[in-house]
């Protein structure tokens, strides 16, 4: 501010311009492009397993859990940025668990007015975004510290790599254990009526397996190894 | 003795861990000692046994329909139901029990302290807690159904970080893929061991006829110790 007050204006100095950062600068699409691959929430630092398996039976109740996830993380990311200089930091774990828990009451009541079915195969999993650790990790390491438009971003990446590690999981096992996605029957379709299922892969056991699978894979391209 | 009954089957069929995912974060990043497993472990039933009840009696005198209008007679709250509410008042209770607790275990029990202390405010954003409660309400349970249902599926969580935990320490002398290290293999063992566990989902428990509950005891046990067999190889 006190540089402007400097600077008055004239027609050789246009206003500060260039010295704002565009809206998706290089580093900001960093924030982004970060946890979809090198730093995933899911299978680099083990965030908010909790949630991300239990849904992931079907492909219809995961998606609607990626876009709620996806929605909670962003806005609480930037409701906290907007209230960071405000909110004290010996309360701030309450605080952030208040700001998070008002929008997982918005997302379940619009989730039962709307999507009732959705909502009913959901259960408690969608009162469970509250204790994501994806959510509160966010907002303890970025949101508390940034700004609106960047932690906007941040929420965006973190959703978007979570969304895919659990599309994935939903997607082998709907396919190897029910042979349908998204409830259309695969196998059928493509002329191999009698290809049996994999009944392991709806229970809580195939979950486990294809996660440490997904993350094997990923780990290994990454060449991420911990010790 | 459904009450029995509702206990077996939430340490052992219905487990927070292997059947639900729930309070994963914490069963993956603190089991790779026993001894801080145990710590947390307790202190999660500690807390279990105490949010669970508490957050049964909230639910049925507060946030239910005409709970609050049946508590107060006042005519405006007539039909009125709160059960919005219901996430963010059992989160703050959760929150305040776990700092109560960590009060109470302060004062009058220093050595269990320094055993939980670092532990006790991890747990207020375990998702086991808030799914017990949400999972209590759910399926609606009584009041002695919500302590039991609380005590045992906490029991069944320790039960699960405590096995893993001792199955990772082993692990340090065998040879895993670079990439499956850590997590990976983790998620693998979890798998094996919900897949032992698979195989006690039948058992019921009928104490009716008391002859029959005999055997179906008996049956238990064995499975039991099949199960700790399996494992004890692995």
């Amino acid at each position: 501010m006190s540089e402007k007050e400097n600077n008055p204006v004239t027609e050789q100095n246009p206003p500060l311009k260039k010295e704002s950062e565009p809206l998706l600068s290089k580093r900001r699409k960093k924030f982004i492009s970060d946890p979809l691959v090198d730093d995933n929430p899911i299978t680099l630092q083990v965030l908010g397993i909790c949630s991300a398996l239990a849904v992931t039976s079907q492909l219809e109740p995961t998606f609607v859990m990626a876009v709620a996830v996806i929605f909670v993380i962003v806005f609480s990311n930037l409701i906290t940025s907007l209230l960071r200089n405000m909110i004290p930091t010996r309360i701030r774990i309450i605080t952030q668990l208040a700001i998070i828990a008002t929008l997982v009451i918005l997302v379940d009541q619009v989730l039962r007015a709307y999507f009732f079915d959705v909502s009913k195969l959901l259960s408690v999993f969608v009162g469970l975004i509250i204790t994501n650790c994806i959510v509160m990790g966010r907002l303890e390491a970025f949101a508390m510290g940034n700004k609106p438009w960047d932690s906007v971003l941040d929420g965006l990446g973190s959703g978007l790599g979570y969304s895919w590690v659990i599309l994935a999981v939903a997607f082998f096992r709907e396919l190897l254990g029910s042979g349908s996605l998204f409830g259309f029957k695969v196998w059928e379709a493509i002329g191999l009526g009698g290809m049996p299922n994999n009944g392991l892969m709806v229970t809580s056991v195939g979950a486990f397996i294809v996660l440490g699978l997904i993350i094997w894979v990923q780990r290994s391209r990454t060449g991420y190894v911990e010790h | 003795m459904d009450l029995l009954n509702l206990g077996i089957r939430s340490v052992f069929i219905e487990n927070m861990v292997f059947a639900y995912f729930l309070g994963m974060c914490s069963y993956l990043a603190v089991s790779k000692k026993v001894s801080t497993a145990t710590g947390l472990g307790i202190a999660v039933v500690f807390v279990l046994t105490i949010t669970v009840p508490t957050n049964w009696l909230l639910q049925e005198l507060i946030l239910k329909e005409n709970a609050l209008y049946e508590l107060t007679g006042l005519a405006v709250l007539k039909g009125q139901s709160f059960e919005f509410l219901q996430f963010i008042m059992f989160i703050a209770v959760i929150a305040s029990m776990v700092q109560l607790v960590e009060m109470v275990v302060e004062k009058f029990s220093p050595a269990l302290y320094g055993a939980l202390g670092i532990f006790l405010p991890l747990i207020a954003v375990n998702c086991a807690i808030l799914g017990a409660s949400l999972f209590m309400v759910q399926r609606e349970y009584s009041l002695a159904e919500a302590t039991v249902y609380g005590f045992s599926s906490g029991i069944g969580w320790l039960l699960a970080i405590v096995a893993l935990a001792a199955i990772r320490e082993r692990m340090k002398y065998s040879n895993v893929p670079d990439g499956m290290k850590g997590l990976g293999i983790t998620m693998v063992i979890t798998g094996l061991m919900g897949m032992a566990l698979l195989g006690l989902s039948g058992i019921k428990l009928d104490f009716s006829k008391e002859k029959k509950s005999k055997e179906t005891a008996q049956v238990e046990t064995t499975v039991q110790q099949n199960t700790a067999l399996t494992e004890l190889k692995k």
